[in-house]
Parts: structure tokens; C-alpha cells; sequence
């Protein structure tokens, strides 16, 4: 491998790896405040059990998300130096903000909120969380608005005399269509991760406690249905913000960027005026576009994806790869002589982006059948299941990652400049093999550390409740290393 | 002043509070070995082969002390990376694809650190525990050495040679990772880690009370004694070099702050001790910059430097960057020392909490 596969593996793996973390952090985050306000309100003695519980259960996640967000913002120095000098004066102006604003933020109120029971007064200790938890989302869109330009680059000009790419109105980069399609559709689908999550931890431990039982424990099992349903209903509602978000991002998509959505459908020729295009849910053979692969097709259904009417026109690739090469030139800003992403890859991660949502809101739909008045669920498979749903909405996320990057190749900033050409001149691949090796081997080890510790935590489910005061100078503290 | 100006000043400024507030979790990383170790007599492990209660509860308190702050400090290196990116695009882009493998070395030392700091309270097995003590105390000594060395070389100069970009020149690194290491940057990672261990011992003394108090004002004087030699030898040979007026005076700063920062810790005067390694750590950086200054890299043997001029964005970047600046820093700032004033207090090991699953599972 040379060094521009090595270094866009090395970005393939850091930053899906980096995001099977954040959602759960920007998820789980808004559930643990919300619990902690919650106490305040009600005095509910299980509520805030919950909200020190998956307190707990967010830290252990959150360590891993940040230490892998570091990798994230040096390796476009490291690995694309030349996408870093001719994108810098915008792409860089997000990155700083995201710290300034939102790193500095997170992590400042997370310590105040793990060290300060018993020394901040109680209201402003459960806001310390909801500030967390803005954080982890104005960091969300900073690093979208960042990755939307390379979608859709806006606001910029290129300057002859430097020939890179500058600032011309940095609103419009902010508020880019893309941009605003992006954000609420990642958010939402955090937010599903973090009612998956809740859900999953709520369900198995109510079967732990079991149906029958008594005394002490029937708290508890009220605690842990109260959080399998409050996961089920955030996994449900923020499904459809999900669908709804990726409904209007479907149609920026095609404004925007037609070549992606064509891959997406392995749509190859544009459908003859005046008829539709539909929408393939599933293809058997290949994705060549020699014969006619799609096994089952929903008629009209992609135009109104695409465009937003049964009837609109969407292009196919043969067309689109004949536009992109009057306007970009006979591939010569690429090196794979095509405009045509894989169409494999997008297609697929497309079809499995979507399955793993619906999976997942199938899932909180029946956990709260399943849970109705009082019930337990005990069957055999539901301890699986609770394994899979908020597994199946991390992998959702990977999947649309991979999906909308995959299929902007092959360029890095859509228009302007292809991928081939955006790498470090003087990184040779041995050292690119070497901090690619060091990451995978790190990152495997840590995730099975992590997996192991909140399985543990998990396990040990919420402590006693014990009522929080401020302590005095010589006793010892409520929290400590 | 100009646009340019300022953001290399801010960078600077991000520097310096990276180093100052980072510089003493580091110390505090490195002290985990040398303070948390019992002396005591009578005070034996229960069970062979475990710790001390004891050695495990001094540990705990000076972690403790960083505990609520190091995760805020160390955003500092993370918006200096990010300012850097925004203001000086050709700077980011040449130091971090030049000094790659030490910049892989760091963020794999910073990593496990931070996981340690993370995990290692997280459960009480005495494997455990001490796997995650290797990790801090390592990362804190490996950090800051490693960035000293990629700061001494900006100073002293990389091997750089010019490039094309259409009809653009740009300078990019041209030398291979050994030429990183030179005598004079290896003195360079040497005197930031010394300079950072004193610094920690003195955030120590602050932050405690009892014997861990008297013990870090102890091991402050051997450790700032060593610090101020290889600062001394450092800073005369960069500036041998490379000074201007200003960076000596600078230096001198730097030296004097470090040896009154000493003679207030041997008399008991913690604030101003701590206040003292902050001056010298600050003007340390700042020496640098003005060395620096107009050049983002200095050029190694005569060959061409990065300036910042060529490295910088546009203005209206700068502008837009500048106004967030002014905004939101004030704020951050606010919130910061906020947090500070909560966790005030001074800790002893008497404070470390008992009633957790902790102990219990200690004995048993």
C-alpha cells in the first residue's frame, strides 16, 4: 500500500473508531442530566441512583471518546499536510472554535460534576451536566461544519496568488444547506444511541432483578423499568427525527451532491424524461450495471427521496460522470481516472445505515410493549437483543459515516480538490505503517478494557441511595481518585 | 499590531497555559512514584504483595488534587493544535507532518495517561492499579519531553527545503526523524520535564497538608536545583544562537523567577513558589517565541525558514478568529478559575473516601 491508501485507512479507522464513543457521549450525557434534574424536582430517591449510575457508565465511555478525538485533530497535520495548507484558512477556523468553545467547556463541567457532590450547591451541580452536555453538541457542530464544507464547499474563494483555498463568508460555512441537513440528522442519531443504551442497561438489569420481586428490591426494579422505557421512548422519538433529518438531507444530497445519491442507488442511467426513479431495497448480483439487478424495487420511491416528488428527475452516474468531466477535466485531478465513487460500499453501507435504525426503533417499540404494566420480559433472547440494539446504532453511525465519505470520493473537498493529492509530501509509508499499527493495536486493546469495565459497572448496578450534603474541611470527600 | 502578530502572540499565550496548567499534572504524574510510597513504620501490606493502604492513599490524594482540573488543563495543547490550524495553516501543516513519529509518540503517551487518570480509580485490584500507575507516570514524563524537544526544534531550526504549490513556495520539512534529536533538543526535553516536576511539587505543597506537604517541599528543592541548571545551559545555548535583547531578557527572567521560586519553597512560602515555576515555565515559552519571531520554523544550517508571514491565513480568518478570541477567552477563562476556587481546598489523605467498594474490596 502506498501512502495515500495507508493514510486514508489510518483516518478510516481513527475516526470510526473515535465515533463508536461520541454518540454515546452526547447521548448519554442529556439522559444523566436530565435524571439528575430530575431528583431536584421530584426528591425521587431512584432518579438520582440512575443519574450517578450512568454517570458512571458515561465516564468510562467518555475517557475513550476524548483520547481518541486528539488523534483526530493532529492526523490532518500528520497524514494530509497539503489538504491541511490549502484548506487551513477554513477548515482550521471550526477546529479552533470546537476547542475554544466546546473542549474547554466538556471538560471543565465534567470535572465539576464528578469531584463536586457535596461542595456545589445542588441546582448548580445538576446544570454542570446540561453544560457538558452542550458542549458535546456545539462540538458536534463545529466538527460537522468542518466536514460539510468538504461535502459542499461554500463561503470560500480561491486565491490565484497563493493557490489555496480562503475565507469569504464564514455564516455561510456555518449554515451551509448541507450543513443544517447534517446536524440535526447526527444529533438525533446520538441521541437514539443514547436511548438504546439506557434502554439495553434498563432491560437487562430488570431481568436481573426480576418478576417476583419483594422488598428492597422492587425499588429497584421500578428504577431500572422507569430507565428501559425512558430509553425506548428516546430511541423511538429520536428515531424519527432521525428519518425525518435523513429525509431532508436525501434531498440536499441530490441538490448537491447527485453523484453520491446515484452511487448510493447503483442508479447508473439517468430514467428517461417523465419517468420516475425507483428505489432498490435490495440487489443480488453485482453492482456492475450490466443487467438489471435490483431484486426488489419500491416504484418512485428514490424521486421523492431525492427531489421531494414522485415524478422529479434523478440523474444516474453515466450521465453525471459525463457532466464531471466537461466541467473538472478527462480525470486529471483523479487518480482512479473516475468521478464514480465505489458504488459496493455505498451502496451497501446506505442500506445498512438505514436497517440498523429501523432495527433499533423496532427494538424500543417492542421494549415498551414489553414492559407495560409492570411486566418483565424474560425470555431467553431479549438478553441478546439488548445487545445488539445499541450496538446496531453505533454501527448505524459507522455506516452513514462511511457511506457519506466513501461517496464523496474521489474528492476530499467535493469540486476542488481530489483525495490523491491532499496527503503529507515528506511522510513516507513506513511511518504512516507504523502510527497505523501503534492506533489499531492501542485502540483494540483499549475497547476490549472499556467493553470489560462497563460490563463490570453494569453488573454492579446503582449503589444505595445516600443523601447528598456539603461536607465540612476534615471529613473525607463524597468523591476521590 | 498587526493580525499575524497576534496570533502568534495567542499561540504563545495557548503555550504557556498549556505548559503552566499541564506542566504541574505532569509534575503530579511524575511525584506518584516519589511521594506515594509509604515510610512509615508498621504499616506493612495486609495481604503480601499488595500495597500499603497507605501507599495507595497517598497515591489517591495527589492524583486527587489534579483530579477535577487535568481534563480542562490539557485542552490548552488541543486549541493551541486548533489555533494553529486557523491562523498559521502552512505551520501546522509542516510542523506536525515533520515531526511525525515524536508527535505519535506523544499522542500515544498523552492517550494512555489519560486513560490511567480515567481508569485507574475505576477498579481496586493491585494488577490493575499498578498497570495504570506505569501509564501516568510514564506519559507524565514522556509528554513533556517529547514536547520539549519538538519546541527546541522550531528554535533551533528543522532541515527545510522549498516547494512548489502551482506557483506558490512553500517550505516543507526535508529531513528524516534522527535529525529531530540533537543535543541541544534532547536538553530542551530534559529541562521542561525537570522544570515540570519542580513545578508539580510545588502545585503539591500547595494542595496537601500533612507529611505529603512537607515531603513534596523536600523533593522541590533537589528537583528545582537540577531544573534551573538545565534550563541555565539551555537557554544560553539557544540564545548563543539565536537571542535577541528580548529573549534574553526573557531568559533572565525565567532564570530569576526559578531561583526565588526555590528560596520561597525552602522557606515555606508556597504560593509564591508556585507562582515562581509559573513566571519561569511562562517566560521559557515566551523566550522561545521571541526566538522565534519572525519565523513560525527557524531553518536549520542556513536553509529556509517557515516565516509567519508565509504561513498564515487570510485576514479575514484572522479577523473572524480574533473576535471569537475576545469573546469567548474571557469566558473560559472565568469558568476556569471558577473551578479552581471550588476545588480550593487542601487535601490530606485523611480526606480519601472510605465508604465506596474500595476498601471493601482491598481487604477482601
Amino acid at each position: 500500500m502506498d501512502v495515500l491508501e495507508l493514510a486514508r485507512w489510518q483516518f478510516a479507522i481513527t475516526t470510526v473508531y473515535h465515533f463508536f464513543f461520541v454518540p454515546v457521549t452526547i447521548g448519554l450525557s442529556a439522559i444523566v442530566a436530565w435524571y439528575h434534574s430530575r431528583w431536584i424536582r421530584t426528591r425521587n430517591e431512584e432518579h438520582l441512583r440512575m443519574a450517578k449510575f450512568l454517570g458512571k457508565l458515561f465516564t468510562i465511555n467518555f475517557a475513550l471518546g476524548l483520547v481518541t478525538g486528539i488523534v483526530q485533530e493532529f492526523q490532518f497535520g500528520m497524514n494530509w499536510s497539503t489538504y491541511s495548507r490549502f484548506v487551513g484558512d477554513i477548515f482550521g477556523a471550526p477546529l479552533a472554535l470546537e476547542a475554544l468553545l466546546a473542549f474547554f467547556l466538556e471538560s471543565t463541567f465534567l470535572g465539576l460534576w464528578i469531584f463536586g457532590w457535596g461542595r456545589i450547591p445542588e441546582r448548580l451541580h445538576a446544570a454542570t451536566m446540561w453544560i457538558v452536555h452542550i458542549g458535546t453538541v456545539l462540538s458536534a457542530y463545529f466538527i460537522l461544519a468542518a466536514n460539510s464544507f468538504m461535502q459542499n464547499p461554500v463561503g470560500y474563494r480561491i486565491n490565484p496568488e497563493t493557490g489555496r483555498a480562503e475565507m469569504a463568508d464564514f455564516l455561510a460555512m456555518l449554515t451551509s444547506p448541507v450543513q443544517l441537513a447534517a446536524f440535526p440528522h447526527v444529533i438525533t442519531a446520538c441521541y437514539m444511541v443514547g436511548g438504546a443504551f439506557v434502554m439495553a442497561v434498563g432491560v437487562h438489569k430488570l431481568r436481573t432483578v426480576g418478576a417476583d420481586a419483594k422488598g428492597g428490591a422492587l425499588a429497584d426494579r421500578r428504577m431500572y423499568r422507569h430507565a428501559a422505557r425512558l430509553g425506548a421512548v428516546v430511541t423511538l422519538v429520536a428515531g424519527l427525527g432521525v428519518v425525518i433529518s435523513g429525509d431532508v438531507q436525501g434531498k440536499v444530497m441530490t441538490e448537491v451532491q447527485p453523484m453520491k445519491m446515484a452511487a448510493a442507488e447503483a442508479l447508473y442511467e439517468t430514467p428517461p424524461e417523465g419517468e420516475c426513479a425507483p428505489f432498490s431495497v435490495l440487489t443480488v448480483a453485482g453492482l456492475g450495471g450490466e443487467d438489471p439487478t435490483h431484486v426488489i424495487e419500491i416504484p418512485c420511491l428514490l424521486s421523492y427521496l431525492g427531489t421531494g416528488s414522485w415524478d422529479g428527475q434523478v440523474q444516474g452516474m453515466v450521465e453525471l460522470e459525463n457532466e464531471y468531466r466537461a466541467s473538472f477535466g478527462d480525470g486529471e485531478l483523479t487518480r482512479a481516472d473516475t468521478y464514480i465513487p465505489p458504488i459496493a460500499m455505498t451502496y451497501w453501507n446506505f442500506r445498512l445505515m438505514m436497517g440498523a435504525g429501523f432495527f433499533a426503533m423496532a427494538v424500543g417499540a417492542w421494549v415498551l410493549w414489553a414492559t407495560r404494566k409492570d411486566r418483565v420480559p424474560m425470555q431467553r433472547w431479549v438478553g441478546p437483543l439488548m445487545v445488539l440494539a445499541p450496538i446496531a446504532t453505533i454501527l448505524g453511525h459507522s455506516f452513514g459515516w462511511i457511506f457519506t465519505e466513501i461517496g464523496r470520493q474521489p474528492w476530499v473537498v467535493f469540486g476542488e480538490m481530489a483525495t490523491h493529492t491532499a496527503v503529507s509530501p515528506s511522510v513516507g509509508s513506513t511511518d504512516v505503517w507504523i502510527s497505523m499499527g501503534v492506533f489499531t493495536l492501542l485502540y483494540g486493546a483499549l475497547a476490549v478494557v472499556e467493553v470489560r469495565l462497563l460490563l463490570e459497572y453494569i453488573r454492579r448496578g446503582a449503589e444505595p441511595f445516600e443523601e447528598p450534603r456539603l461536607v465540612t474541611d476534615d471529613e473525607p470527600l463524597a468523591f476521590t481518585y | 499590531m498587526d493580525l499575524v502578530l497576534i496570533w502568534f502572540v495567542l499561540i504563545a499565550v495557548l503555550w504557556t497555559g498549556y505548559l503552566v496548567l499541564e506542566g504541574f499534572d505532569f509534575g503530579v504524574g511524575m511525584l506518584l512514584p516519589l511521594l506515594g510510597r509509604d515510610r512509615g513504620p508498621g504499616s506493612a501490606p495486609a495481604v503480601p504483595g499488595q500495597r500499603s493502604t497507605s501507599t495507595e492513599d497517598r497515591r489517591r490524594t495527589l492524583l486527587t488534587t489534579i483530579g477535577p482540573h487535568w481534563d480542562g488543563n490539557e485542552v490548552w495543547l488541543l486549541t493551541a493544535g486548533g489555533a494553529t490550524f486557523a491562523a498559521f495553516p502552512h505551520w501546522y501543516a509542516t510542523m506536525f507532518s515533520g515531526m511525525y513519529l515524536p508527535l505519535l509518540l506523544l499522542l500515544v503517551t498523552l492517550i494512555l495517561r489519560n486513560m490511567g487518570l480515567e481508569y485507574r480509580h475505576k477498579r481496586t485490584d493491585a494488577t490493575w492499579v499498578r498497570r495504570w500507575d506505569v501509564a501516568i507516570v510514564g506519559g507524565s514524563v514522556i509528554a513533556p519531553f517529547v514536547v520539549g524537544v519538538a519546541l527546541t526544534n522550531l528554535v533551533v531550526g528543522m532541515p527545510m527545503s522549498e516547494h512548489f504549490s502551482g506557483e506558490t513556495a512553500y517550505t516543507e520539512f526535508s529531513g528524516s526523524v534522527l535529525d529531530l534529536f540533537t543535543p541541544v533538543t534532547l536538553l530542551g526535553g530534559l529541562a521542561l520535564t525537570a522544570l515540570c516536576l519542580t513545578h508539580g511539587a510545588h502545585f503539591v505543597a500547595l494542595k496537601t497538608r500533612g507529611p505529603l506537604r512537607q515531603e513534596s517541599r523536600t523533593l522541590a528543592r533537589v528537583a528545582g536545583a537540577v531544573a534551573a541548571a538545565l534550563s541555565l545551559v539551555l537557554l544560553l545555548a539557544l540564545g548563543a544562537d539565536r537571542g535577541t535583547v528580548a529573549s534574553w531578557v526573557a531568559a533572565g527572567v525565567a532564570v530569576v523567577a526559578l531561583v526565588v521560586s526555590i528560596a520561597a519553597n525552602t522557606k515555606g512560602a508556597e504560593r509564591l513558589a508556585f507562582a515562581g515555576t509559573s513566571t519561569t515555565i511562562a517566560m521559557v515559552v515566551v523566550g522561545y517565541f521571541l526566538m522565534l519571531s519572525p519565523n513560525a520554523i527557524n531553518g536549520r544550517d542556513g536553509g529556509p525558514a517557515l516565516t509567519l508571514e508565509a504561513a498564515a491565513s487570510s485576514s479575514l480568518t484572522l479577523t473572524i478568529m480574533t473576535w471569537a478570541a475576545v469573546v469567548f477567552t474571557p469566558i473560559m477563562l472565568g469558568y476556569t478559575v471558577w473551578s479552581y476556587w471550588i476545588f480550593r481546598r487542601r487535601l490530606s489523605v485523611d480526606h480519601m473516601s472510605r465508604t465506596d467498594t474500595r476498601t471493601e474490596e482491598m481487604v477482601g
